[in-house]
């Protein structure tokens, strides 16, 4: 039994949108004091440079691909749902976990070519930053794919449609927090 | 104010106890008044049979006004303390008058180390006089200290200089003092550096030109050497 | 799952034994707002006796070094360590912040804005669920190897971080765990006293006929959460440093620890405006109630509780004046937190004003938060003398330091407390405490309050400097006139702490008695939750949500015969 609490909508925006909002911005600070302690460390010290060098543009260029493709899929379930077609939906939110997934796999795979030639969490402070920066945001992909998965099975029976949309703004945010990761990690050398 | 607890030895103290003394006077004024007129009017306006509160917006000009005169008057206050604040600090921190001699000041678990200039005069040289929580230092000089961590952070206190710096590991931090009167006092370690932090205490012996030459003179390897082999 | 609660359980506070599942789902398992705030009321109020606990014990080794405190044993240097570590943690994380926002930001919330609970019950009872969780993980860290953290609230590596130089490295790690589990509650948390505050306010209730205490409320949870995430990931790279050796912080291997410094002050200063907010708020609910006046400059209030929300993110390194930090940055922290002191000053002018052509009442609850900012006001200015850089090279890490925030804390978390609490104790239980025993309670904290920290001013004036177990091995700070300040300070501590027995004897006896006496509006007050039964039932307004028709403050108006007017009555 939901409160009527719940429905009301005294500030003109849907309270689950304002929820995820809230959400969004903390996780924002959460990152932004992350990468600011990531950048004035990188700036006191212009030898991370060559170590950053290690780093693979390649792979960080297709796991970039790879979300933003996925982000593609949630706005088109985000359209479905708008249209009441909830099992169309549940089919582009099953794509968008798709992509978390093949994200998770390809990042498995290149920490295990780095660790494999050396380049450990310990290594130096900045593979620290590194694993510590990329891990937070890998943790945040898995969350969002799981939740993304619950969300897909109630709308495939076209109930808390709503859902998708708020799925998707998370979704989003993981992939932003990733679009300023990548330069900073990998292409910064 | 704080030197009818502690005395101020060193040229800056002075400064730094006029700085307080000044804040205290534009604070205290302030305080007294807020707390005088609050309990005026707890008493002025208790309740009382048949009469009632006054229905009062605050809202406009007439009301409002004894609200944002005094926060104005708080403005002006305030830019006198910054600007006697950053004067201070300027003198303090910011601007290090030449040294005439320097000292070595090492904090780790639990004590501290001093590396005072030998006979030479020069610090860092083999005739330096290492001593663990005493450090000697000359009336009327100027110093630089150069604070340094093995561990740990420290903190290089001396009240009656009104000194105070923290010792990071892995940096060498210049600060200066000059002291006014001969005396033995205290030093602290003044942030937490673990269960050792509350007897990391030091004296500092501030010594006239005559008694700080004699004890770098006894001190000195040289004059043990031939003290040794008279 | 039974989420409903019959309308006829209001005796639900009493001891009669209801059958097993409803207990769990009444009291354990609920989502009702005020069963949950009355799980963090409770929680923080044990933690609170145990903060207590740790300041008694060291203040007794203080007084009489070495001595064996009755109920402790010996405080032996790692001891004191842990205890003062703890004290304040517990103090700032599990009593001021679950107390003053989780519970009455909880209770009042709903009730003041009308509606029947906040808009996700669920992720309420889960946000206390962890916040427990921290409670348990924390004090679990008083039990392992080498016992709880030792490294002071503010956990500045490298000690902090190695656990061969603060020699508890186990509680060091639980005592972080504990901590990022406690923000993660209050995020949680955030979520529904934004969005109800925002969405599910009564039909009428425009922004500016929400209660002080709401806005503040909220105001406190945005900067809260504003703030916690550069610490939330600070501490995650020193859990990383003292447990799987990485080098964050650690000067040896290319780490800097003072960036720990500017992540841990930039939330840690705005906390203090986090938890003092709501005790403003909850004052200024009091003061209107009890002087029968409207707040005075409502608008200007909550745009200077807005700017001080905003300024308070540029001033943080005024902690760091002698940390090492470029000596030209100092004058930037000096200015920006001089500059705070104004819209704090307006805030106190605005509380002194609204007491102006006032008809004022000194129950209980009044007494309390009229005694807020009279106390706070020290706090604030004594704040003045280490915002300014110059003065704090000599004050920082004294006890004029400790002076002070205890002068801003104490009135914040504890007068606050009390203020609320025995304020909506009518509105909770249905019952009215006893006034004689309150104001005694009430005198023999406060004066006894005032004992403790003005002799601590004067130390830290002399220059004594904090966390020190015992300062024998100081001949500056040994002698008698010092030692028996010490020894006066710890006496009076142990005198307020006996009172505050007539405080938990108060509650019992009212809580107890046979017949609610409360009424729905014993204060004569405007804002909705008093237009609801005290206690509520579940769902708050059973026969239909209130509708909001003006502001929260009409007292006294002259068209008026009755000098206040609710919020809820159409005419």
């Amino acid at each position: 039994m939901r409160p009527i609490a719940t429905t009301r909508m005294e500030a003109g925006i849907p309270t689950g949108r304002l929820a995820v909002w809230w959400v969004v911005a903390s996780e924002i600070v959460i990152f932004g004091g992350l990468l600011v302690s990531y950048i004035m460390h990188r700036i006191a010290h212009p030898e991370w440079g060559g170590h950053a060098a290690n780093t693979n543009v390649w792979i960080g260029a297709t796991n970039t691909l790879v979300l933003l493709t996925s982000s593609l899929s949630a706005v088109l379930a985000h359209k479905a749902a708008l249209g009441g077609d909830g099992k169309k939906a549940a089919r582009f939110l099953y794509y968008t976990f798709g992509g978390a997934v093949t994200f998770v796999c390809i990042k498995a795979a290149e920490w295990t070519m780095e660790i494999r030639h050396g380049y450990t969490i310990t290594a130096n402070t900045f593979w620290s930053f590194y694993y510590t920066a990329a891990g937070l945001h890998a943790l945040h992909v898995i969350a969002g794919g799981i939740i993304m998965l619950i969300v897909a099975q109630t709308a495939k029976r076209n109930l808390e449609l709503h859902r998708v949309e708020l799925i998707g703004i998370y979704w989003h945010f993981v992939d932003i927090v990733w679009i300023f990761l990548f330069p900073l990690l990998y292409i910064a050398k | 104010m704080i030197d009818r607890y502690i005395a101020a030895l060193s040229t800056y103290a002075s400064d730094i106890d006029d700085l307080i003394l000044l804040i205290g006077v534009l604070v205290g004024f302030w305080f007294i008044l807020c707390e005088v007129v609050f309990f005026y009017f707890i008493w002025r306006y208790r309740a009382k049979p048949g009469v009632r509160a006054q229905y009062v917006t605050g809202e406009d000009k007439a009301h409002k006004r004894w609200i944002t005169w005094p926060h104005l008057l708080v403005l002006v206050c305030d830019v006198f303390i910054v600007v006697g604040a950053v004067r201070v600090w300027y003198d303090v921190k910011q601007h290090l008058p030449d040294a005439e001699e320097t000292v070595r000041v090492i904090g780790q678990q639990w004590a501290w180390s001093f590396v005072h200039p030998g006979p030479d005069g020069k610090l860092d040289t083999d005739d330096d006089i290492k001593t663990v929580d005493e450090l000697h230092v000359q009336v009327g000089k100027v110093y630089h200290f150069k604070l340094e961590s093995r561990d740990v952070l420290h903190s290089f206190s001396v009240p009656v200089f009104r000194l105070k710096q923290d010792a990071i590991p892995g940096r060498v931090i210049t600060g200066w003092f000059e002291a006014t009167e001969i005396g033995e006092h205290d030093i602290q370690c003044a942030e937490i550096c673990g269960i050792g932090h509350g007897v990391m205490g030091a004296r500092i012996f501030i010594e006239s030109a005559e008694q700080h030459a004699s004890w770098v003179a006894s001190q000195s390897p040289i004059s043990l050497a031939s003290a040794n082999n008279p | 799952m039974a989420e409903s609660i019959p309308a006829e359980a209001t005796h639900a506070h009493d001891d009669h034994h209801h059958g097993e599942q409803s207990f769990w789902s009444k009291y354990v398992f609920s989502t009702d707002h005020k069963m949950i705030a009355m799980q963090y009321m409770f929680t923080g109020m044990a933690m609170a006796i145990i903060g207590g606990f740790m300041a008694y014990a060291f203040r007794m080794q203080l007084a009489f070094p070495g001595m064996d405190v009755p109920g402790f044993g010996i405080v032996s240097p790692a001891n004191y360590n842990a205890l003062v570590t703890n004290h304040g943690s517990i103090m700032i994380f599990w009593v001021a912040m679950p107390v003053l926002i989780a519970a009455f930001g909880n209770f009042l919330i709903p009730l003041m804005v009308g509606c029947d609970d906040m808009v996700f019950p669920k992720i309420n009872r889960l946000s206390y669920q962890i916040f427990l969780l921290s409670v348990i993980v924390l004090l679990s860290s008083f039990f392992v190897t080498n016992g709880g953290f030792g490294g002071a609230w503010t956990s500045y590596p490298p000690l902090s971080a190695k656990g061969q130089y603060s020699l508890t490295p186990l509680g060091s790690s639980i005592w972080l765990v504990a901590v990022a589990l406690e923000f993660i509650a209050f995020l949680l948390g955030g979520i529904n006293f934004v969005t109800t505050a925002m969405n599910s306010r009564a039909p009428g209730m425009k922004v500016y006929d929400i209660p002080i205490v709401v806005w503040t409320i909220v105001v406190a949870s945005i900067l809260f959460m504003a703030s916690v995430g550069p610490l939330f990931a600070g501490a995650v790279m020193l859990f990383m440093d003292q447990n799987i050796g990485t080098a964050f912080f650690d000067p040896d291997k290319g780490g800097d620890p003072i960036l720990w410094q500017h992540l841990f002050w930039f939330f840690g200063h705005p906390e203090v405006y986090v938890v003092l907010l709501p005790a403003m708020g909850i004052s200024a609910e009091i003061i209107c109630t009890f002087a029968r006046k409207k707040m005075f400059a409502y608008k200007t209030f909550l745009y200077t509780m807005w700017a001080t929300g905003v300024l308070s993110f540029t001033v943080w390194a005024h902690h760091q004046f002698v940390a090492g930090i470029d000596p030209r940055m100092a004058h930037i922290f000096t200015v920006t937190t001089l500059l705070i002191s104004i819209p704090i000053a307006e805030m106190c002018f605005i509380y002194i004003a609204t007491l102006y052509g006032g008809s004022i009442t000194l129950t209980t609850p009044m007494l309390w938060a009229l005694a807020f900012v009279a106390e706070f006001l020290i706090g604030g200015v004594t704040g003045i003398f280490l915002g300014a850089s110059g003065a704090d090279i000599y004050f920082h890490d004294t006890y004029f330091v400790l002076a002070h925030f205890h002068y801003t804390f104490y009135p914040i978390a504890i007068i606050g407390t009390f203020a609320g609490f025995t304020y909506w104790f009518p509105k909770m239980f249905g019952k009215m405490m006893n006034e004689t025993l309150g104001k005694i309670h009430f005198w023999g904290t406060i004066i006894p309050f005032n004992c403790i920290f003005i002799p601590l001013f004067i130390l830290g004036a002399a220059g004594q400097h904090r966390r020190i177990y015992s300062y024998e091995h100081f001949p500056e700070l040994a002698g008698p006139q010092f030692q028996d300040l010490r020894i006066f300070a710890t006496s009076a501590l142990l005198v307020m702490l006996a009172f505050q027995l007539v405080f938990f004897y108060n509650c019992f006896i009212s809580w107890r008695k046979r017949e609610k006496d409360a009424g729905d509006n014993p204060w004569r007050a405007n804002t909705l939750e008093w237009s609801a039964t005290s206690p509520p039932p579940h769902g708050n307004w059973p026969d239909g949500l209130p509708n909001c028709y003006r502001g929260p403050y009409e007292y006294a108006h002259p068209d008026r015969e009755e000098d206040f007017h609710p919020q809820h009555v159409p005419s």
